[in-house]
């Protein structure tokens, strides 16, 4: 594959034009959850890369999932590379079902990934499709672009976490 | 080629320069000679910044071996030597634009020169004492004009003189295809309008404001003219006295100087009235505990120790573009200019911003490929040794003003062959195919 192809993995290109999750425009504005009532509670974050405009609104929620919480939904709405918007779109579709502490254990191993430059395997079962990004840690210029979602959701995870009224992990 | 219409710097005694001729150039460049991803570098961002010519880094070079010392102080030879240095390349960049040498103040670079002017006036605004600066100073209804086409550089420190002094901004928008329209520029210059400022070319657009007519409005209501040459002084050949404009700024690291230097030029009476923006060394005649008094331009607005080796190889550069000869280097840019426009707005799905065929252009275009992001395109070009710009070009206005935000740029210099630019239409005409993009601008 050469250097191009693998940075634009078909499943990239694929993900850039699907978007999942990126219908937060048409999406009503968030109920949040008044704390102690065990409703779902949701943080929003905008993150814009200064560098090249990318810009993205992310919308987390979290609720209930047995003894514990889980993401229940990402939605987001952006502008930005195909880099950005496929990251964005992956991990709309992985983060569901997670734990606030798995996913950011998932995020850290993908900001490690990405600032690696080329130099960490990617950890496939952990990352699934955010492994085809692995790519992109040989592009010092584009790691923002693929970050940005995540540094999105990470914030949003923090402020659905703040309205809850749950001490927040470091 | 043929052009199309003749521009007002056209001049029918010069032709434009050659392909042999810019293959000669291209010798002078060493950093042209490399390779990226294996194949042979092609440089098309020569708006953001220029390369330099061996004649530039000797002159930095021989500067600092010979005759590096500190200028318009101390007694002994080298003093002497690197003054002399100093001004004589002072004398060389004002000649290069029609100026008197103590019109010509050294900044960092243009950014640092629209700076300077706006805190002068700043400082004016604050201390009407100061002899002969009332006439710069803001107060609330004034106003600063500028256009919707500026560089950021050329508009925030305008936003932000006004918010000290309570003047407002006002801004010259554009038409739908980018141009000024200037019966609405006739309608904003009013008596209350004490600057206009506004760029001679886009950076991203490519195209050439009517300076002399913005002159002749701003004239009309007693307001001042600043003129951003950031993207001109490299391309055209400039005359500042003969455009009739009170200030103008360039930076010396787009026309094949170094990064660190640039310069202000204003007329000698108006320099001589504002007060100085940075004070301290090198800029004063006397001082006491309480006060100080300023040399008279330009080293009232040199205050410390000044880029001098990056001055001297500025003066080399505009030796190499005067030797070159201006006029033939717009007019071969211009040549560029049309092919880039020509080829790029042929290909399905690409949309040139800024003139089009066959009207008035420099050597660059900013171009937006329908459903492929600027950052991918830029991306797909670098892997074939191509170098452009990709985002909003410091323009982030203009580019919402074309229902954009981001796009990518090629530009060219004296040094870009014909078979560069085909190189990168070839090129662009592959990006929507490769992303998947079908002709209609949706993803298959």
């Amino acid at each position: 594959m050469s250097g191009l192809d693998s940075l634009y993995q078909q499943l990239i290109l694929e993900h850039s034009k699907t978007r999942s999750g990126g219908d937060l425009a048409n999406l009503p504005a968030a109920a949040t959850g008044a704390p102690g009532t065990g409703q779902s509670y949701t943080g929003q974050s905008h993150q814009l890369n200064p560098i090249c405009g990318d810009e993205i609104t992310l919308r987390l929620s979290l609720g209930t999932d047995g003894d514990g919480q889980a993401v229940t939904e990402i939605h987001w709405d952006g502008d930005g590379c195909a880099i950005s918007m496929a990251s964005a779109s992956i991990l709309s579709e992985m983060a569901p079902g997670m734990s606030p502490m798995s996913l950011r254990h998932t995020i850290d191993h993908f900001r490690e990934l990405m600032r690696s430059r080329g130099k960490l395997e990617a950890d496939e079962e952990l990352l699934q499709d955010a492994a085809a990004l692995a790519g992109v840690a040989k592009y010092p210029a584009r790691v923002k672009c693929a970050m940005l979602a995540w540094v999105a959701a990470e914030d949003a995870l923090r402020q659905a976490e703040a309205s809850q009224g749950v001490p927040q992990a470091l | 080629m043929t052009m199309v219409s003749t521009p007002a710097w056209g001049d029918a005694q010069v032709s434009a320069l050659d392909d042999d001729e810019v293959r000669r150039i291209r010798n002078d460049f060493p950093v042209l000679e490399q390779e990226i991803n294996g194949k042979p570098l092609v440089y098309l961002d020569s708006g953001a910044t220029s390369q330099n010519p061996r004649s530039v880094l000797e002159a930095e070079q021989e500067f600092y071996e010979q005759r590096n010392s500190a200028v318009h102080r101390g007694a002994h030879h080298l003093a002497v030597e690197a003054t002399d240095a100093f001004e004589d390349a002072r004398a060389t960049v004002a000649r290069f634009v029609g100026v008197q040498d103590d019109e010509l103040i050294w900044t960092a670079n243009a950014t640092a020169g629209l700076n300077l002017l706006a805190y002068s006036f700043s400082n004016a605004s604050v201390d009407r004492a100061a002899g002969g600066a009332e006439r710069f100073a803001l107060k609330p209804g004034d106003e600063v004009l500028v256009t919707e086409m500026e560089h950021h550089a050329n508009l925030i420190p305008w936003q932000e003189l006004c918010r000290r002094t309570g003047a407002s901004l006002k801004y010259i928008p554009l038409d739908d295809a980018g141009a000024l329209r200037l019966e609405e520029a006739a309608r904003l210059l009013t008596p209350r309008t004490r600057i206009l400022a506004f760029t001679h070319t886009s950076n991203v657009l490519g195209n050439i404001n009517p300076v002399d007519v913005l002159v002749r409005m701003a004239r009309e209501v007693g307001a001042l003219v600043v003129l951003d040459a950031c993207q001109s002084a490299p391309h055209l050949p400039l005359d500042f006295k003969a455009m009739d404009v009170d200030f103008a700024v360039f930076s010396g690291h787009k026309m094949l100087g170094p990064t660190g230097i640039g310069a202000v030029y204003g007329r000698s009476e108006l320099l001589n009235a504002m007060p100085p923006f940075l004070t301290g060394g090198s800029m004063i005649t006397t001082v006491t505990m309480e006060e100080a008094r300023y040399l008279p331009a330009p080293q009232r607005f040199e205050a410390g120790t000044q880029p001098i080796s990056q001055a001297v190889a500025l003066a080399a550069a505009a030796n190499y573009l005067s030797e070159t000869g201006m006029h033939r280097i717009a007019l071969r840019e211009a040549e560029l200019g049309q092919r880039l426009v020509m080829g790029l707005s042929a290909i399905d799905g690409v949309r040139v911003l800024g003139p089009g065929p066959g009207e008035e252009r420099t050597g660059l275009a900013a171009f937006d490929v329908s459903g492929v992001h600027a950052h991918d395109v830029g991306q797909y070009l670098d892997n074939l040794g191509i170098a452009v710009r990709v985002g909003h070009h410091c323009a982030q206005p203009l580019h919402r003003r074309l229902g954009l935000s981001a796009s990518t740029r090629a530009s060219t210099y004296l040094y870009t062959t014909s078979e560069e630019v085909d190189l990168l239409v070839e090129a662009v005409a592959q990006i929507r195919p490769y992303f998947g993009v079908t002709a209609s601008g949706v993803a298959s």
